[in-house]
């Protein structure tokens, strides 16, 4: 199965372009077209994976050229698929989380009018983003990273009529294309330091390269990084992205398309280790991250935007993990694929909330939703367990070992990353337990126009399916190191290291956090009532409520400035360049309108001329001879 | 000696016709005028140095400007249909 991978990637494509082309005439079925394109996906990937257990030897897996792409002298890529663990994770949390993304959007979106046009964008997605964890070079990787943008700006903009949420695809595409120029640049250096930009030759040269060479394409691959997963400062995008339909939420902007940074980073391994600069930065950001969107998310108030902050902090965590280098790489990647099911399961258990209560988002107005909504009350449950760290679901496994990872080294880094690590830990149980707590449990605060009820099986079935995982995946993939052996011909084996206080004493603390959150926000928000209306708050419930003034910031530092500096340009070229052109050809027609008089049109007077220049023609050749 | 003055006269008045005359036909007359006087000047020229080139030349020129005759005056009538004067001073579109 693993040399038919690329039936994953094309499947998924040919069905995007059949549901956009096939028109009104598949409005009826064409959602389920999009359904069993993903499903195929699953299961050419699943073929593939099982092809890889099944393999013995120290590089499972396979290269797949598929063609020649650019022939271009010094510089060839050609279209090649890389199977290896890493990217069969990948492929399996992508087409798996997908594909019960596509079902229960089958019924989420059953009212609008343009399902077959939302499908056809989740298939393109779900082709772009398998594109690029399975592409064998940084150029190919490229088109999928593009794509997925592509994909994520179409579903952002889904409900474009309103302004605000096309606005808000603009604003996410934008900053994404700012990242991109890091991936560029990166590309750029490759190629000038190692001629090539394929894995398998740049990653064969970067141990005998130079740290400042590598120190720079490790901090470009950051900034592109940073873009796609909405790392400080590029995070901004995110929480407006919130905009889409709450299954591309679900896929995009939580599970898959925001961890390609992540995946960026961890696949570029032998670039990082040879760069413990850009590594360190790579892990303060992670560190920055996961403290901002923490503090983001104790202070929102719609359900979305809420986990939208805690997407942001969780994929702090992974990219603290990828910045530790060999001992976190595992690690990363596991949170990720854990953070995959149990976010995905909460937001589509948000999803299956706000179908309840009439689109509205707003958790003030939620309360009690408990005794209408068992299943989804017991779903996201699980995935609330499964993020708070508490043992033995799927979060303990994977972030425990990240805020472990965390404490080892020496110097400052383990106590200012690993402390950062642990003080998430505490901030992630309080605004998560907050979110459930105003959700489902208090008093009922909605009002009589709204009739809550629990959604059909078709959404509530993947919604199980995902919690089941958020429970036990953890514990399955932890159990006997059995995930990081799998990893390990792509992350290398890591030394074992001791933090600096005893593990016991980390799980301690860690628990003791989680548990103090909880309490505080249940007194909070369980027991006591929720004022329907925000109150005022305090400087800092407001400054995270406003992202702390991120896009104020943005516009004041960046917008503004450029602004000036588009309008000086532009003046310039007109003044200056443009100038000396338009005056030049100014100069030109008024010589020409000057000649323009010796054209007079009488036939006597052109005689003339011509008598003329025979008779001067004949002087000067008499005179010479 | 004389033929060429002769011809420089000729020429002169020719060319003095084509300048001063509005009348396509004149004109016309006058362009003849000159061809012939060029013509006068090749025969002289040819008796002058003994060779035969002037003479065979000026056969050309006259060939040549019967087929100029007919072409010249196809345009004048053409220009009379259009415009019921062969005034060479009306047609002056091309001004510009």
């Amino acid at each position: 199965m693993q040399s038919l991978i690329w039936l994953a990637i094309a499947i998924p494509l040919a069905s995007a372009a059949f549901l956009l082309l096939a028109g009104k005439r598949a409005d009826a079925w064409g959602h389920w077209v999009g359904v069993a394109a993903s499903s195929v996906a699953f299961l050419v990937g699943a073929g593939a994976l099982l092809e890889m257990l099944g393999e013995s030897g120290d590089h499972p897996g396979m290269t797949l050229t598929l063609w020649e792409f650019i022939p271009g002298g010094d510089l060839n890529v050609d279209v090649g698929l890389l199977v290896d663990p890493l990217s069969i994770t990948f492929v399996m949390l992508i087409t798996f989380v997908g594909t019960l993304i596509h079902f229960y959007s089958v019924a989420y979106m059953e009212h609008d009018v343009a399902r077959r046009r939302f499908f056809a964008y989740l298939n393109l997605f779900i082709a772009a983003m398998l594109l690029l964890v399975l592409a064998d070079s940084f150029l190919l990787l490229f088109f999928g990273w593009e794509g997925v943008g592509l994909a994520s700006y179409l579903l952002i903009g889904f409900w474009n009529q309103k302004n605000e949420y096309a606005t808000a695809a603009n604003k996410a595409f934008v900053v994404n294309r700012i990242g991109d120029i890091g991936l560029i640049v990166a590309m750029g250096m490759m190629f000038a330091a190692f001629g090539a930009v394929d894995f398998e030759t740049v990653f064969a040269q970067a141990p005998e390269a130079s740290t400042a060479t590598l120190t720079a394409i490790g901090l470009a691959l950051l900034l592109a990084a940073c873009g796609k997963s909405a790392q400080f400062p590029l995070q901004s995008w995110l929480g407006d992205a919130m905009a889409g339909p709450t299954p591309v939420s679900a896929l995009i902007h939580a599970a898959t398309m925001v961890t390609a940074g992540v995946y960026l980073i961890v696949r570029s391994a032998p670039i990082f280790n040879g760069a413990p600069d850009a590594q360190l930065v790579v892990a303060v950001v992670g560190a920055i991250t996961l403290l901002l969107g923490a503090f983001i998310g104790m202070a929102k108030d719609d359900i979305k935007k809420a986990l939208a902050a805690s997407t942001m902090s969780q994929i702090g965590y992974m990219m603290l993990a990828a910045g530790l280098g060999p001992i976190g790489y595992a690690f990363a990647i596991f949170h990720l694929v854990t953070h995959g099911f149990f976010k995905a399961g909460m937001f589509l258990g948000a999803g299956s909330v706000m179908h309840a209560m009439n689109d509205g988002v707003d958790m003030r107005r939620y309360g009690a939703l408990r005794g209408v909504m068992t299943i989804t009350w017991v779903t996201f449950g699980l995935g609330w367990l499964a993020i708070l760290g508490v043992p033995p679901f799927s979060g303990y496994w994977s972030k425990d070992k990240i805020i472990e990872a965390a404490f080892v080294g020496d110097g400052w880094q383990p106590w200012v990353l690993g402390g950062a690590a642990l003080v998430g830990a505490g901030l992630t149980a309080f605004y998560m337990s907050r979110l459930f707590f105003m959700t489902f449990h208090g008093k009922a605060r909605w009002n009589d126009e709204v009739h809550p009820h629990e959604s059909p099986l078709l959404m509530t079935v993947p919604m199980m399916i995902l919690a089941v995982g958020s429970a036990f995946l953890g514990l399955f993939l932890a159990s006997g190191d059995r995930f990081a052996h799998f990893l390990e011909p792509v992350t290398g084996h890591a030394e074992h290291h001791d933090p600096v206080i005893p593990i016991p004493l980390i799980i301690g603390l860690t628990l003791a956090l989680v548990i103090l959150g909880a309490v505080i926000a249940w007194l909070k928000y369980g027991r006591a009532d929720v004022p329907e209306e925000a109150p005022a708050g305090s400087l800092a419930t407001i400054t995270a409520r406003n992202d702390f003034f991120q896009d104020s910031v943005n516009r004041a530092v960046f917008q503004r400035p450029g602004q000036h500096l588009t309008r000086t340009l532009v003046y310039g070229d007109a003044a200056i360049i443009d100038g000396a052109v338009n005056k030049q050809a100014r100069g030109w027609a008024r010589l020409g309108e000057g000649s323009r008089k010796f054209q007079n049109g009488q036939v006597r007077s052109y005689a003339l001329t011509m008598l003329v220049g025979v008779v001067v023609i004949a002087l000067v050749i008499v005179m010479g001879a | 000696m004389n033929y060429v003055i002769l011809a420089a006269i000729l020429f002169s008045i020719g060319s003095a016709a084509v300048l001063l005359r509005r009348n396509a036909i004149v004109a016309f007359m006058g362009v003849e005028l000159m061809l012939n006087a060029a013509n006068l000047a090749l025969v002289a020229f040819s008796r002058m140095f003994g060779e035969l080139d002037g003479q065979i030349m000026a056969f050309f020129v006259m060939v040549v400007a019967a087929a100029e005759v007919v072409v010249g005056l196809a345009i004048i009538i053409a220009l009379f249909r259009a415009r019921q004067t062969i005034s060479l001073d009306e047609p002056a579109e091309l001004k510009g």
